[in-house]
């Protein structure tokens, strides 16, 4: 990895963190209507994953899409235009917080649905198996879905098929307020691709670059032609399921050692340790982070709102 | 033109697709080596192969999901669904992602993608695999629906389908396979969204579609020698539902009864009754009336079973009804 690797993926992480925490006060503002899953404490999953991909690789995750969206290449703008509806918005404000997508740069969404896109993406991978492509999908979801029926028709049908998909799952340690202890017959997640014959690997999530070796490592397999492969990812969400979570089910303790682990002091700390960047050339990129959600909230806010023909023209592509 | 059974039509259309454009693949249960548990897709396998004729596991959230993503990668997967009534097990799939994505993601998401499923009673199987729930897939904007009554029809709308941007159902007849009729060869497509005028008459007006075609064309058979010819308006799609002919015809007859195989309440017929209503209430001399499935889970005996679903009878009396 060159120096500038290094800071684009810690820039990377600060811009969803920014992104974030300013989501939260325009929710708070009433500006961000429905539903806001935060990203936050989680950055370093997607982060490190994504850099890890190819152009023609396929990224498809839950509805914590946020950051996701920022990795595969989205800007800060279309990202926050679309958390305030507007015509600008990634989705033309049809989405949402949770249906961000970009297809054109092979981010397949932003669902809703915990565990429906499962056996899409799936097909996403057959698709270029079929077509002969040298592509990888990578699907993301939370350990919630994997106790949902749409996880293990999927996962058997990738394995039955051999293809080419890449299945992540982001472990925070609940889904919703339920613990995986009380929801899941077994609390390493990892053991459920066993059954499907899978290979299996887990990862910490609150350190960026082993995500990334760890990514790399899988990814070249599978585009080599190793059929599906499964990584359980350990990480944290700092902050509620959604807005308006009062967090009964957990401990204030809990989540401040967790924070204590925060990924991104964890990578600022380990860069200057290596010696890769120092603190001023990161405080600098921080700094542009920070200036990057400032103009995009500048931006969304600009915006026009979508005309009512989106909505009619794209129920059918042919009406 | 030939004379095909509706099972030849279907065959032919799929056949012909998936030799003209190599992105149109079929997968489903049974679909591969078997042949098809109704024996559409027998001979395919052999010919197309593994690759484009794929058997899936028993998991139709998996099929049609998968379907989902394969089209979205620009490939035109045709799934088969066994049975419609296996579709509630790929129920989010089919109303909640497939008929929401292209909206919902403002445009950029494109899904050509058909799903095809054998559907109606009449068979003895029971409860459970014994039902007609056209009207619940045809309440989701963003799919489409077609239910096809005759083989050219068949042939013709699952060509369209197939070539068409958007999700579709299409929904065949169990009991309709061994229909026959005239089939055009080669090339023939018929519209998605459009009705059409089946028989023609003047003294009443009967909408209907798929197996209730047939059951009403042999109800304007026996009302014909007793004088009263009745004007049979095949609907063909229920998403996007074409009311012109209906209300053209209607006009005409001041009069209507719905057929459907379905269970009346919040069904086709109540649908066209109200649409009826709406466009045309100047012209009404008679109440409208619905011949449908009686409320009842179907039964296993025949005698029963038969007694439950809308015969020829019922749609005669209610014929004499409105007039």
């Amino acid at each position: 990895m060159e120096k500038s690797d290094y800071l684009n993926l810690y820039h990377q992480m600060v811009v969803i963190r920014r992104l974030e925490e300013r989501a939260a006060e325009l929710y708070q503002q009433g500006k961000i209507g429905g539903f806001l899953h935060l990203y936050i404490g989680q950055e370093a999953v997607s982060t490190g994953l994504i850099s890890a991909r190819r152009p023609e690789d396929r990224v498809i995750t839950a509805y914590r899409d946020h950051g996701v969206a920022i990795n595969c290449g989205l800007s800060a703008k279309e990202v926050v235009a679309e958390l305030l509806g507007k015509a600008t918005g990634c989705s033309q404000g049809m989405g949402g917080s949770m249906h961000m997508a970009d297809v054109k740069k092979n981010y397949w969404g932003g669902h809703a649905i915990v565990g429906a896109h499962l056996p899409i993406a799936a097909g996403l991978a057959l698709g270029d198996l079929y077509q002969n492509q040298k592509a990888v999908t990578l699907c993301m979801f939370g350990d919630g879905a994997t106790n949902i029926g749409y996880f293990h028709e999927a996962l058997n049908l990738s394995k039955v098929w051999n293809l080419p998909i890449l299945w992540v799952c982001e472990n925070n340690q609940y889904g919703m307020g339920t613990s995986v202890e009380r929801a899941s017959a077994v609390s390493e997640i990892r053991q459920k691709a066993d059954g499907f014959g899978m290979k299996n690997y887990q990862v910490d999530g609150m350190d960026v670059l082993k995500v990334r070796e760890m990514a790399d490592k899988l990814f070249q397999e599978i585009r080599a032609g190793s059929g599906p492969q499964f990584l359980e990812v350990d990480t944290y969400r700092f902050r509620g399921h959604s807005m308006g979570d009062p967090e009964r089910y957990r401990s204030s303790d809990e989540v401040h050692r967790w924070q204590e682990n925060d990924p991104i002091g964890i990578f600022h700390k380990k860069l200057v340790e290596m010696k890769a960047a120092g603190d001023a050339e990161l405080n600098h990129q921080a700094d542009l982070a920070e200036q990057e959600i400032i103009e995009a909230v500048v931006f969304a806010e600009a915006s026009p709102e979508p005309t009512v023909d989106v909505v009619f023209s794209n129920v059918y592509v042919e009406n | 033109m030939a004379r095909i059974t509706m099972r030849e039509a279907i065959s032919q259309a799929l056949w012909e697709e998936m030799e003209r454009d190599p992105k149109v693949f079929i997968m489903g249960e049974e679909v591969g080596l078997w042949g098809g548990t109704y024996a559409v897709t027998k001979g395919f396998y052999d010919h197309f192969g593994a690759d484009r004729v794929r058997d899936t596991p028993i998991a139709e959230a998996a099929i049609i999901g998968g379907a989902i993503g394969a089209a979205l990668t620009g490939l035109r997967p045709v799934a088969e669904l066994m049975t419609i009534n296996f579709a509630f097990s790929a129920f989010d799939h089919i109303v909640n992602q497939a008929a929401k994505m292209h909206m919902m993601f403002g445009g950029q998401m494109v899904l050509p993608l058909v799903i095809r499923a054998v559907g109606g009673g009449g068979r003895q199987l029971g409860a459970t695999h014994s039902q007609t729930p056209d009207a619940i897939f045809a309440h989701f904007p963003g799919l489409k629906v077609v239910a096809p009554g005759t083989p050219a029809d068949a042939k013709g709308l699952l060509k369209a389908a197939i070539r068409s941007q958007d999700p579709l159902l299409f929904i065949e007849h169990a009991t309709l396979y061994q229909t026959r009729g005239e089939v055009p060869e080669g090339d023939y497509i018929v519209p998605i969204g459009k009705s059409t005028v089946a028989r023609p008459g003047k003294d009443v007006t009967i909408v209907t579609y798929s197996k209730m075609l047939e059951i009403s064309l042999k109800a304007a058979e026996t009302l014909a020698k007793e004088g009263i010819e009745a004007e049979i308006v095949d609907l063909r799609s229920l998403r996007p539902l074409d009311m012109d002919p209906v209300i053209e015809s209607f006009k005409k007859t001041n009069r209507a009864v719905v057929v459907e195989e379905g269970w009346k309440s919040f069904g086709i017929g109540s649908e066209i009754a109200a649409r009826i209503y709406e466009e045309a209430f100047d012209y009404v001399d008679a109440p409208v009336k619905r011949v449908a499935q009686t409320e009842v889970p179907l039964p296993y005996n025949h005698t029963l079973e038969q007694m439950m679903l809308p015969k020829v009878e019922d749609v005669i009396s209610a014929v004499k009804e409105v007039l």
